[in-house]
């Protein structure tokens, strides 16, 4: 079984980004939900992990040898979705089914429904928990795969996210990287005004953790980042990834929740896609 | 109350504990996980044996359970302890998602159930937990009768695929059965054969049903007894030649009657066969301290009680 092919080039890494940023914001207008703006701060973090770090195979989702990737913020499902399809895991044209009845693509990934998505999340703090789980697991098993899982800052705020990185930091879980997609924003505005996380880079610390914070949105220390990540032993790895919710579209950017949840109307979508530009390679639709 | 009447057994949490361990050496795949309770759930019979596949993930129950899910996403079967009240209530919603809506192979299995934890007070007494169990798609929930029953249920569960809650209570129970006991997921076990009525039981209240059953024949009403382990699935056909052959049924759980096995019997019985069904269980009210006798007592779960219930639900007949 041969593994997807991976790469280094942070060119082609960005030319992807642009392509799945034009596909979520398709997406979301397409079916008229959807969550834009924690897709766009996460979208060069994935991006990078599934072309040039994660171990997978799109052909075998189920590879005994694959790393496992868990959205803990479930609900950048849109993102996933585009970047599995990119991937190979099922075909571009049913990103238009995106949150419609019947489909696969279910509002927040649904693992029975959908080859590619390890655990069905959505309720936050879940997905941080079994990524654990499955780092514990390999651990038994003394394998090598590893466990990733993309995390909210705003998720930080459930009491078992918390649970969760007390229990990573006690059992060293050093096959478990956690990437915090800390754009700042939830649903209601910024997070410093609902609850605020700070410090929270030293709190990760004091659980236990190895921590390394980066620019979320440049991919040559995101690069690094995961390198460091996959080296250091002894300790699970927190990486915070400083991100700008709704990065690239100045109206999302702008919105007071970096346009969490809502669908862009007629002109919202206009100059979204005219800020974006065209990708190099052709839309799914 | 009268003893039992085959002496006193186990508690079903220790049966539990040692069939655990024993499952762990025949299958290398089964992990266990608690949270501080292991001496008391008794996993920990388990965990020293296989110190490498037992977690204690201390007391942090939602965690515990996500991690659960995702152990088992490699093909594992996990064990999950802790009281019913922490391992059903605390962790509702990750029970739900994490691992029903993903159906991972978590079984938990909750000791310390209904008033049995005694003198702990009701904020320790889960007299809910089989209701909202039984609310979540995909999950099964048994409730076995004595420390014979409980070996073969876990057996059963740990062969069987999918999300689980087994309830085990604290006290030693009665000996209620041998080694020939056999036990099917979807299947409830008549124990004593009648026409007059049937009592549907599960748990300590089998044997308080029997006895009951016991002093209604002296006054010439014949009882049908079914041991109803296995409350989701529900055996539903057992229950419908119940209504059927008796006319009425009672039904008797150290548990809420709301939304227990009295609700899970209702529901069966006026969907396919409409008769009187009478519910023995804690009337919607909090339980308190106590010794475990002295509450059945209180909260009205003892034979005699059983018995006005099967007179009130005769004379209910048409």
């Amino acid at each position: 079984m041969t593994a997807y092919a991976l790469v280094s080039d942070k060119q082609f890494i960005a030319d992807k980004c642009l392509l799945h940023r034009r596909h979520v914001v398709k997406m979301v207008r397409l079916t008229n939900s959807g969550h834009i703006g924690g897709s766009f701060s996460a979208t060069e973090l994935l991006s990078t992990l599934y072309y040039s770090f994660l171990k997978h195979d799109p052909q075998n989702p189920k590879w005994d040898g694959r790393d496992y990737f868990i959205y803990s913020k479930g609900h950048i499902s849109p993102l996933a979705y585009s970047i599995l399809a990119d991937c190979g895991y099922f075909p571009k044209a049913e990103l238009a089914t995106f949150r419609k009845l019947g489909t696969r693509l279910q509002g927040h990934p649904d693992r029975n429904k959908l080859p590619g998505i390890e655990a069905s999340t959505g309720p936050l703090g879940e997905g941080f928990s079994m990524a654990l789980g499955l780092a514990l697991a390999q651990r038994v098993d003394r394998k090598p795969n590893h466990v990733w899982a993309i995390t909210g800052d705003g998720e930080h705020q459930e009491g078992e996210v918390w649970e969760a990185i007390m229990a990573a930091g006690n059992f060293k879980t050093d096959n478990l990287t956690i990437i915090l997609d800390y754009n700042k924003k939830q649903n209601t505005c910024e997070v410093n005004k609902v609850m605020c996380l700070e410090p929270i880079a030293d709190k990760y610390r004091s659980f236990g953790w190895n921590v390394i914070e980066i620019d979320g949105h440049d991919i040559g220390q995101i690069m690094d980042a995961y390198r460091k990540a996959l080296a250091f032993k002894g300790k699970p790895t927190v990486i915070v990834a400083h991100t700008v919710k709704g990065k690239g579209v100045s109206i999302f950017e702008q919105e007071a929740s970096g346009f969490h949840g809502a669908p862009p109307n007629d002109a919202e979508f206009a100059k979204a896609m005219a800020e974006l530009g065209p990708a190099k390679e052709p839309d799914f639709f | 109350m009268g003893g039992p009447s085959k002496g006193t057994g186990i508690a079903t949490r220790e049966a539990y504990g040692e069939e655990l361990a024993k499952l762990g050496e025949e299958n290398k795949d089964i992990i266990v996980l608690d949270a501080d309770l292991s001496t008391s759930t008794k996993t920990a019979v388990f965990g020293k044996k296989f110190p490498d596949r037992f977690f204690d993930m201390g007391i942090a129950e939602q965690n515990m359970i996500g991690v659960a899910a995702g152990i088992s996403f490699t093909g594992k079967t996990v064990f999950a302890s802790s009281f019913a009240m922490f391992a059903s209530g605390r962790p509702w919603e990750q029970i739900r998602n994490a691992v029903c809506h993903n159906n991972a192979n978590v079984k938990i299995v909750a000791t310390h159930g209904g008033i049995s934890v005694g003198e702990d007070g009701a904020s320790h007494q889960a007299l809910e937990d089989i209701a909202i169990m039984r609310a979540i798609p995909k999950m099964k929930v048994i409730n076995p009768a004595d420390g014979a029953a409980t070996r073969k249920i876990i057996r059963e569960v740990a062969s069987d695929f999918g999300p689980t809650y087994v309830r085990l209570s604290r006290p030693k129970f009665p000996i209620l059965y041998d080694d020939s006991y056999s036990f099917k997921i979807g299947r409830g076990n008549l124990l004593d054969d009648g026409s007059d009525c049937a009592i549907i039981a599960i748990g300590y209240e089998v044997n308080e049903s029997l006895k009951a059953a016991e002093m209604l024949k002296a006054e010439g009403i014949s009882v049908r007894v079914i041991d109803m382990a296995s409350i989701k699935p529900l055996d539903s056909g057992l229950v419908l030649k119940a209504a059927r052959e008796c006319g009425c049924i009672v039904t008797a759980e150290e548990h809420s009657i709301i939304g227990g096995l009295g609700g899970a019997v209702a529901e069966c019985v006026s969907a396919g066969y409409p008769v009187p069904v009478v519910r023995v269980g804690v009337k919607d009210v909090f339980g308190e301290s106590g010794d475990f006798l002295s509450l059945l007592e209180k909260f009205g779960l003892t034979a005699p009680h059983i018995a006005n219930a099967v007179r009130a639900a005769i004379k209910m007949k048409a």
